[in-house]
C-alpha cells in the first residue's frame, strides 16, 4: 500500500508536468508550418495519397513546410479551420460554408473542373427492382434511406434538398421507412450493397471511383437518379494568410493550386483539374441550407 | 421476514421483475424490424481478415500513444475525481457537476474540447480526464462512505480534518480506490479508441479506417493487438509500473501539428458558440428588452424540446432499458466462464480469452456487423451494447466469485451456480446493472449509422450542423436524464442495501467484503 502512495505522489507530480507540457501547443516559430486538411469523405488510403502528395507540391511550389493533418469526420475539419490550426482545407460545399460563415475574411479560391456542377447518384439495392429513370424516384418513398455524413453537400444536403423538393412537405424521416447516416460515400455504398439499406445517395464521383476499383458489384448495386448540377468541393481558405505568410501568399497558393497538372495528383481527386472560384459560387447552397434547416 | 417495508431478498427479486417487466413494455415500444438481407459477402471477408490478420500493418507507435492517453488521461480524470469525491457526498453541486461530465460520451468531449484546443495531445488527454473525473469522483465518494469509521472514532480529540483524513480514512479506502483505478485504466484504453474518430493517432484511428474501408486482414491485425494489449493489462499495470508509465506517457506524447490560439478560441466557444442564438448579441442588461430576448429563446428552444429532446429521450430509455435486460442475461450467463469453480483452470483462461474478445470488441463494430446482419433498425444497437456491457460485468462477476468462500461441502455445477452462487452475487450483480445503466445511456450516441433518435443522436446531429448551442441543450438534456436514473439508482442500491458494492467494483479486496444475501 505504502508502494502506491509513493505511486500517487510521483503520479501527481507528473500531472503537473503534463499541465507544463501541454500548456505550450502553441509553439511560436519563425517559419510556421502551413497546415491544411480535407474533409473525410472517402476512403482513407485515397485520402493519405492524395494529400500526401499535394503536400509535397505545394512545399515545393510555396517555399514553406506544408503539412497536412488527417481528420475523421466533417465537424472536426471545420473546427480545425475556424480554431486556426489549419489555414487551407478541402472542403465539400456545404463544410465550406458552414467554415466561411463561422471566419470572417475567409474565401473560396479554387475548385475542381467537375465542381462546378457536381451530381449526387441515388443508388439502390437490386432487390428494390427499382430501375433508372430521368425524373425523381418518388417510388423510394417508404423504402430505407441512408444518406453519407450528416454534414456532406453530396451526401446529405443536396440529397435533402431533392427528397424535400419531391416531397412537398415532409422532411427525409417522414418520407422513408428509416434515415441513416453511413459516414462516408464508400460506406454508403457498402451498405446499400448487401441490402442494410435499399436506397442511398452518394457522390458521383466516389461512386466512379469505387466502380473503377471493382468495389461494387453491378448485379446488386445500381444508380436509379442522377441529380440536377450543383456546386461543391472547393479550396477554401482563412483571411489571416497574407499576414503570417507574406503579402502575395493567398495568391501565390491559388496560382499553385491552379496550376497543378500531375495526373497522380488530380487521379486521386478524381478531377481533371482545378480552377478559380469565389466564394459567391456557394451562394445558391447557402440558400438551401437554410430550406433544409441546416444552416440558421 | 416482512417485517418494514422489504427484506433484502424479496427487493432483489422485486427489482429484477421490474426491470425485466419494463424491459419487455420497451420491447413491444421498441422499433424492431428484421430485414433479409445479402450480408454474407462482406461478412465473410470480415471473418476472413480476423483469421488472416496482417500483423504488419500496425504501427507500434500508435499502440504507445494509446497506452500514453489512456495513462494520462486516467490518471488525471482519477486526481481530479479523488480531489471532487471528498465534497460529493455533500454538495449536490459538486454531484450535479460531475454528473454532467459524466453524461457526455467521451467522441463529444473531444469535438467540444477540439473547438478550443485544436488536434492535440491536450483535446486527447482532456476528452478522456474530464469524464473520466465525474466517474471517479462518484465511485470514490461512495468507497469512502461506505468504508469503515472504526479508526476514526478511535482518534484523539482534537485531531485536525487532514490528519484525521490521512490516517484514519485513506488507509481504509485505499486499497478499493487502487483496485478500481486500475480497472479504469482498461476502461481508458478503451476510450481512446474513440479519440481515434477525430483524428488522434491512437490505435483507434487505424482501427476505424481499416475497418470502414473493408481492409478487414487489417481491422483484425488491430483487433487482435488491441485484444492483447487489454488482456495483458494486469501484468504492466502495477504499482510500481505506474510512475514509469506516467513518465513514459508524457514523452510520447504526439505533437501537434499548427498551432491553435487557445485564448481567442476559449473565448469564442464560451462567449458565442455555446450561447443560445437568441442571446447572442441580446442587450442582456436592459430589463426592457427581456421580454422579447425571452420569447425569442423560447421559440428557439421549444422544437428542441418537442423535436429532439423528448422523442429523443423515449427512444434512448427504450433502447436502453432493452439493452439493460439482455445485458443482465447475458453477463448471468458469461461469467461462470471466468470463475475457476465452474470451468476449471484449464477452461478459465479461455472463458477469460472470450470475455476480454467481448468487452474489449468496440460497440461500432459490433453495431455495423448487426447492421449488415439484421438491417436498419434499434437491434443492432441493442445487440452490440449488450454482448459489450455482458462482457464488462460478467469480468466483474467472474472476478468477484473467484473470490467467494465456499464451504467443503458446496454443491458442484448448475446446483452450485443456481442455489449458491448466482443468489450470493446476485446483489453485487444488480448494483453493477444499475451501474452499467448510465453508461449505455451515453454510448447509445454512437449509432447514428443505424438510424436510431436517441439523444446521442441529436447531438450528433447539432455538432455536425455546428449547433453548438443546441449540443449544449442537448448534453444537458442527457445529463438530466442520467441525473435522474442515477438518483433512481442510488435509492434502489439503499434500499436494497447492496450500497457497499464499490469496494469490489474491481476485484481483489484487502479484506473480504461482507456478503449482503448470505443469510
Amino acid at each position: 500500500m505504502r508502494a502506491w502512495f509513493r505511486g500517487f505522489a510521483v503520479l501527481a507530480a507528473v500531472w503537473s508536468l503534463v499541465g507544463a507540457a501541454t500548456a505550450q501547443t502553441a509553439p511560436r516559430e519563425p517559419a510556421r508550418p502551413f497546415v491544411f486538411t480535407g474533409i473525410p469523405d472517402q476512403d482513407e488510403s485515397r485520402l493519405v495519397e492524395r494529400f500526401g502528395r499535394v503536400a509535397a507540391y505545394l512545399e515545393g511550389k510555396l517555399g514553406v513546410p506544408v503539412r497536412y493533418i488527417p481528420v475523421k469526420n466533417y465537424p472536426a475539419a471545420v473546427t480545425a479551420f475556424t480554431n486556426g490550426q489549419v489555414q487551407l482545407a478541402w472542403f465539400g460545399g456545404f463544410t465550406g460554408v458552414q467554415a466561411r460563415k463561422a471566419v470572417p475574411g475567409s474565401q473560396a479560391i479554387a475548385q475542381g473542373a467537375e465542381d462546378a456542377a457536381f451530381k449526387t447518384y441515388f443508388i439502390a439495392n437490386a432487390a428494390t427492382g427499382l430501375a433508372r429513370a430521368a425524373d425523381f424516384p418518388k417510388v423510394i418513398a417508404g423504402k430505407t434511406f441512408t444518406f453519407g455524413s450528416r454534414a456532406s453537400t453530396s451526401g446529405r444536403l443536396m440529397p435533402e434538398h431533392f427528397i424535400r423538393q419531391a416531397f412537398p412537405g415532409k422532411t427525409p424521416e417522414e418520407v422513408f421507412a428509416r434515415v441513416g447516416f453511413s459516414g462516408d460515400h464508400s460506406r454508403t455504398i457498402q451498405l446499400v450493397q448487401s441490402g442494410a439499406f435499399e436506397v442511398g445517395a452518394v457522390d458521383y464521383t466516389v461512386w466512379d471511383l469505387d466502380t473503377k476499383a471493382g468495389k461494387v458489384d453491378p448485379k446488386t448495386v445500381s444508380v436509379i437518379w442522377e441529380s440536377p448540377a450543383y456546386p461543391d468541393y472547393q479550396w477554401t481558405v482563412r483571411g489571416d494568410l497574407d499576414a503570417v505568410y507574406g503579402t502575395g501568399f493567398t495568391e501565390r497558393l491559388k496560382a499553385a493550386l491552379v496550376g497543378i497538372t500531375d495526373p497522380a495528383i488530380l487521379e486521386p481527386f478524381g478531377r481533371s483539374k482545378f480552377i478559380p472560384v469565389t466564394s459567391e459560387a456557394y451562394v445558391p447552397l447557402i440558400e438551401v441550407g437554410r430550406s433544409t434547416g441546416l444552416l440558421d | 421476514m416482512r417485517s418494514r417495508g422489504l427484506t433484502p431478498a424479496a427487493g432483489y427479486a422485486a427489482v429484477s421483475r421490474w426491470i425485466a417487466a419494463l424491459g419487455l413494455a420497451a420491447l413491444l415500444a421498441a422499433d424492431l424490424h428484421v430485414t433479409s438481407l445479402h450480408p454474407w459477402a462482406d461478412l465473410q471477408r470480415l471473418l476472413g481478415g480476423l483469421v488472416r490478420p496482417d500483423f504488419l500493418a500496425v504501427e507500434a507507435a500508435s499502440i504507445l500513444y494509446t497506452v500514453a492517453f489512456a495513462v494520462l488521461g486516467v490518471g488525471l480524470g482519477a486526481g481530479a475525481g479523488f480531489l471532487l469525491a471528498i465534497p460529493f457526498a455533500r454538495f449536490r453541486s459538486v454531484r450535479i457537476a460531475c454528473a454532467l461530465l459524466r453524461a457526455v460520451h467521451e467522441l463529444f468531449w473531444a469535438l467540444l474540447l477540439m473547438q478550443v484546443f485544436g488536434l492535440s495531445a491536450t483535446t486527447g488527454i482532456l476528452a478522456i480526464a474530464l469524464p473520466y473525473a465525474g466517474i471517479c469522483a462518484k465511485v470514490y465518494a461512495e468507497i469512502i462512505e461506505e468504508a469503515d469509521l472504526a479508526a476514526l472514532r478511535a482518534l484523539p480529540a482534537g485531531t485536525g480534518t487532514v490528519s484525521a483524513f490521512a490516517y484514519a480514512r485513506l488507509p481504509e479506502v485505499a486499497g478499493a480506490i487502487r483496485a478500481y483505478t486500475f480497472y479504469r485504466l482498461e476502461c481508458g484504453l478503451r476510450s481512446t479508441l474513440v479519440l481515434g474518430f477525430i483524428g488522434l493517432p491512437t490505435m483507434g484511428f487505424y482501427l476505424e479506417s481499416a475497418f470502414r474501408q473493408g481492409r478487414y486482414g487489417e481491422a483484425g491485425a488491430w483487433l487482435l493487438a488491441f485484444y492483447a494489449l487489454i488482456g495483458t493489462r494486469r501484468l504492466w499495470v502495477r504499482g510500481w509500473t505506474l510512475p514509469l508509465l506516467a513518465a513514459g506517457s508524457v514523452l510520447v506524447l504526439p505533437a501537434t501539428v499548427g498551432a491553435v490560439e487557445i485564448g481567442a478560441s476559449l473565448a469564442r466557444f464560451l462567449g458565442h458558440d455555446i450561447v443560445p442564438a437568441p442571446l447572442r448579441g441580446a442587450a442582456l442588461l436592459a430589463p426592457e428588452s427581456w421580454p422579447a430576448t425571452g420569447a425569442a429563446l423560447w421559440a428557439w428552444f421549444r422544437p428542441i424540446l418537442t423535436g429532439q429532446i423528448l422523442p429523443g429521450a423515449v427512444q434512448t430509455l427504450v433502447l436502453a432499458q432493452i439493452a439493460l435486460v439482455a445485458t443482465a442475461v447475458g453477463a448471468l450467463l458469461l461469467f461462470p466462464l471466468t470463475s475457476r469453480r465452474f470451468t476449471g483452470p484449464l477452461g478459465r483462461p479461455l472463458g477469460r480469452v472470450l470475455l476480454v474478445t467481448l468487452r474489449s470488441t468496440p460497440e461500432y463494430m459490433l453495431a455495423y456487423v448487426a447492421l449488415q446482419l439484421l438491417g436498419p433498425s434499434m437491434l443492432p444497437a441493442i445487440l452490440a451494447l449488450s454482448i459489450h456491457n455482458a462482457g464488462i460485468i460478467g469480468y466483474l462477476l467472474g472476478r468477484h466469485a473467484d473470490g467467494l468462500s465456499y464451504r467443503p461441502d458446496a454443491p458442484r455445477g448448475l446446483n452450485l451456480y443456481a442455489y449458491e452462487t448466482v443468489p450470493r452475487l446476485y446483489g453485487q450483480f444488480l448494483a453493477y446493472l444499475l451501474y452499467r445503466w448510465e453508461i449505455i445511456l451515453r454510448e447509445s450516441a454512437i449509432f447514428g449509422i443505424l438510424g436510431v433518435a436517441t439523444l446521442g443522436f441529436y447531438v450528433d446531429a447539432a455538432i455536425a450542423e455546428l449547433r453548438l448551442d443546441v449540443a449544449a441543450v442537448l448534453i444537458l438534456a442527457t445529463a438530466l436524464l442520467a441525473i435522474a436514473v442515477d438518483a433512481l439508482s442510488r435509492a434502489l442500491r439503499r434500499s436494497l442495501r447492496i450500497a457497499d458494492l464499490p469496494v469490489r467494483l474491481a476485484g481483489p479486496h484487502a479484506r473480504p467484503a461482507p456478503e449482503p444475501l448470505t443469510a
